[in-house]
């Protein structure tokens, strides 16, 4: 149980079943459907990294992952504290510059409150902090999200749209 | 001024239900005190030593009459009474309610006005010059590339948690009177050879504990490119800023540690990768934007008044005023009037009561176009007044106690609000500020000091800019006793410098003395017109240690 809510068609829910399990113990043999740390992930077999999904620290440069992304199913990207906004600009990387198309979640400190601007940052699966309840950060997804600048949600700023109706 | 559309109305609309949510779960326990503490500080909420302060923006300082007057109301209905205006144009309201605090920022919206990220490690307000769109010396206006960053900025998603706070500037003017280089970013706008609007990006400064100017990143950049230019620093900032330690987490510390020349690398190879994105300003949009900024209907006056004339040569005390709180005006027959907030007796720097509120907003109504600037000195600006209605405008803001002819000088005194209220401070800066401002109160001995500016921070956060005041005074905790520290040589604009220290810290009574005897060592050696900095430039500062402190106390120090 994840306490996962994801995006699925462009709506958010939560999930029930999800394969997906952290392993950051960097001795235990890797089985499937495991998330890995990036330094345990670099030294799976070309094989078994389509397999593992990845985890990065904020630490971590996600243009390492960019010779293998066509294929990784599932990045993770962790909130030490939902203070730290390194993720934020990791997902962005992810997905404008690097192209990632697959699953990116977000693990850690992850709260309603912060989950309207995972999603524009491109994160399209939320796994909520143990003592919240996914139901209840779901509404995070459901308030008005308008912004300004452009995201990944909207690559068009909002003065490219506003534009087009005044002109 | 710029007005909101549907687009703007509706995101500070939503923004004021968010946090009606968010308070509400606060009050009954859903969110802990650690989870909603970064949430009220992008709303502008503080906890301080008494109740909660809230501060509202003001975006580059404009407010229009409507807005001055919600502000008014907001202070009579949910303060006590009073408001406090900023050196970062903004304004703070010291007694507020938690459970209130929806409903203000419902009031606020319904003036197209917010309290969005006045706080917390984002972005903040985006400042700019007072005199912006009317000052004689001004190159370009700055206001719609403030708001267009206004408008990117707020609640960008990227960039809501930063290592630290955020502060841009924007500045156009021949000196700049934004004090860029004291920020995160500074930008100067300016023209090239081909009339082409270009800016030149500053970046890395900050004052706090670790004061430092910014540095040139990049210069020439074509106005187009200002929010991708931005973005590429913003988000170099966000990966590679400090987070492990609190006062080294500002981007003055990361361009510091890598040196501006590969910090400038960096973000030049970010921006390579975004530049001719959809991020791109359009030409369409600036026009959108500048509308907002168009020229009021001036008339076409005479540049003499012979009204203005009389009045100057009938009334001393009103051409000394004149003199002193009136900046020149783009548009001939025009002045721009400078509000002074620092009367010798009575109120706090930058404090205004609702009552004084609602007159300037009638002033502004009845002499102006219905505008009314706020400055980083802390005082107001009535941008647009006629020469011929100085007189009328002069004795209004008598009436109201906002006409004291200090405007540059001595005791128009910078001042954070200290240990009285905010719970950082170590000292009370205030009464500190109002000893200065009694002492000093002789206006020939003032006029005659010249321009100067005196900066009073209550501790190291130097929220009062202490270290770029010609005077600057910080105060410093010494074993549970007050104690001031005299830097002197700082300045703002175009010649920015640090101020430097030039003895021990002494006690908060004997700080007038000391600024007495560090101005009359300037009167002593001062040639001609020269002001405080130059005088100081040319003879050093060991003349000033030896005036302040006495010379067998300063040997000492020497040989110690």
């Amino acid at each position: 149980m994840n306490n996962l809510i994801k995006i699925v068609d462009g709506e958010a829910k939560v999930v029930d079943r999800d394969p997906w399990e952290i392993q950051e113990d960097s001795d235990a043999s890797v089985a499937d459907n495991r998330i890995v740390p990036l330094a345990r992930w670099q030294v799976l077999t070309d094989s078994a990294k389509v397999r593992a999904a990845v985890l990065l620290y904020p630490d971590d440069d996600p243009e390492i992952l960019a010779p293998w992304l066509g294929q990784i199913e599932l990045i993770a990207l962790m909130f030490p504290s939902f203070r730290d906004g390194r993720a934020y600009t990791q997902a962005v990387l992810l997905r404008s510059r690097l192209g990632f198309e697959g699953e990116l979640r977000a693990v850690g400190d992850v709260l309603r409150d912060q989950l309207a601007a995972m999603r524009h940052c491109g994160f399209s699966s939320f796994a909520v902090r143990h003592d919240r309840s996914a139901e209840d950060a779901l509404k995070g997804l459901h308030n008005f999200d308008q912004i300004y600048a452009r995201s990944v949600l909207n690559p068009e700023p909002l003065f490219r749209r506003r534009c087009a109706v005044h002109a | 001024m710029y007005r909101y559309d549907e687009y703007d109305r509706a995101l500070v609309q939503a923004r004021v239900e968010q946090f009606r949510d968010q308070v509400a779960r606060r009050i009954s326990g859903e969110l802990s005190e650690d989870e909603f503490l970064p949430l009220r500080l992008q709303n502008g909420l503080y906890l301080q030593r008494h109740a909660y302060m809230l501060r509202v923006a003001i975006p580059y300082g404009t407010l229009s009459s409507v807005q001055l007057r919600t502000l008014a109301r907001l202070a009579e209905d949910y303060d006590r009474g009073y408001g406090h205006f900023t050196t970062r144009q903004n304004i703070q309201f010291n007694w507020i309610e938690l459970e209130q605090v929806p409903d203000i920022l419902q009031v606020l919206a319904d003036s197209q006005m917010h309290a969005i990220q006045t706080s917390g490690n984002c972005v903040r307000n985006i400042t700019t010059e007072a005199f912006a769109g009317v000052a004689d010396d001004e190159l370009l206006d700055p206001r719609p590339l403030a708001e267009i960053l206004r408008q990117w900025s707020t609640v960008n998603p990227e960039f809501l948690y930063l290592p630290r706070k955020f502060k841009i500037a924007i500045s156009s003017s021949e000196v700049d009177r934004a004090a860029l280089r004291a920020h995160d970013i500074g930008l100067y706008l300016y023209r090239g050879e081909n009339g082409e609007m270009l800016l030149r990006v500053m970046v890395g400064g900050g004052l706090g504990r670790t004061p430092i100017l910014n540095e040139l990143v990049r210069e020439g950049l074509p106005w187009q490119h200002l929010l991708t230019y931005v973005e590429a620093v913003l988000r170099v900032y966000n990966r590679y800023g400090r987070r492990d330690n609190k006062y080294k987490a500002r981007i003055k510390i990361l361009v510091k540690s890598l040196g501006v020349e590969a910090f400038a690398a960096e973000v030049e190879r970010e921006w390579e990768q975004i530049r001719d994105s959809a991020g791109e300003l359009t030409q369409a949009e600036y026009e959108r934007v500048a509308e907002g900024f168009a020229s009021p209907n001036y008339q076409r006056l005479d540049a003499l008044d012979p009204v203005f004339g009389a009045w100057l040569a009938r009334d001393p005390a009103f051409a000394c005023w004149a003199q002193t709180n009136t900046r020149p005006h783009r548009v001939s027959g025009y002045t721009s009037v400078v509000l002074s907030t620092k009367p010798t007796e009575g109120s706090a720097p930058g404090d205004l009561v609702g009552v004084q509120m609602h007159a300037v907003a009638d002033l502004a109504d009845l002499y102006g176009f219905g505008e009314i600037r706020v400055t980083h000195e802390q005082n107001l600006v009535l941008p647009d007044i006629r020469k011929g209605d100085l007189y009328l405008v002069w004795k209004a803001l008598e009436d109201i106690g906002l006409a004291t002819p200090n405007v540059g000088l001595l005791t128009d005194v910078i001042s954070c609000p200290g240990g009285d209220y905010c719970s950082l401070a170590s000292t009370r800066s205030l009464p500190v500020a109002k000893a200065i401002q009694t002492r000093f109160d002789d206006l020939d001995y003032l006029h005659d000091l010249g321009e100067i500016s005196l900066n009073i921070s209550g501790c190291v956060n130097a929220c009062g800019h202490h270290h770029i005041g010609n005077i600057g005074i910080l105060g410093v905790d010494r074993k549970g006793e007050e104690y001031f520290q005299i830097t002197i040589g700082g300045a703002q604009g175009k010649d920015s410098a640090i101020g430097k220290v030039i003895g021990p810290s002494v006690r908060a009574e004997d700080v007038p003395d000391v600024i007495d005897r560090v101005l009359t060592t300037y009167l002593q050696y001062r040639e001609a017109e020269e002001t405080f900095v130059d005088t100081l430039n040319r003879i050093g500062l060991g003349p000033f240690k030896e005036g302040a402190y006495g010379r067998d106390q300063v040997a000492q120090e020497a040989g110690a």
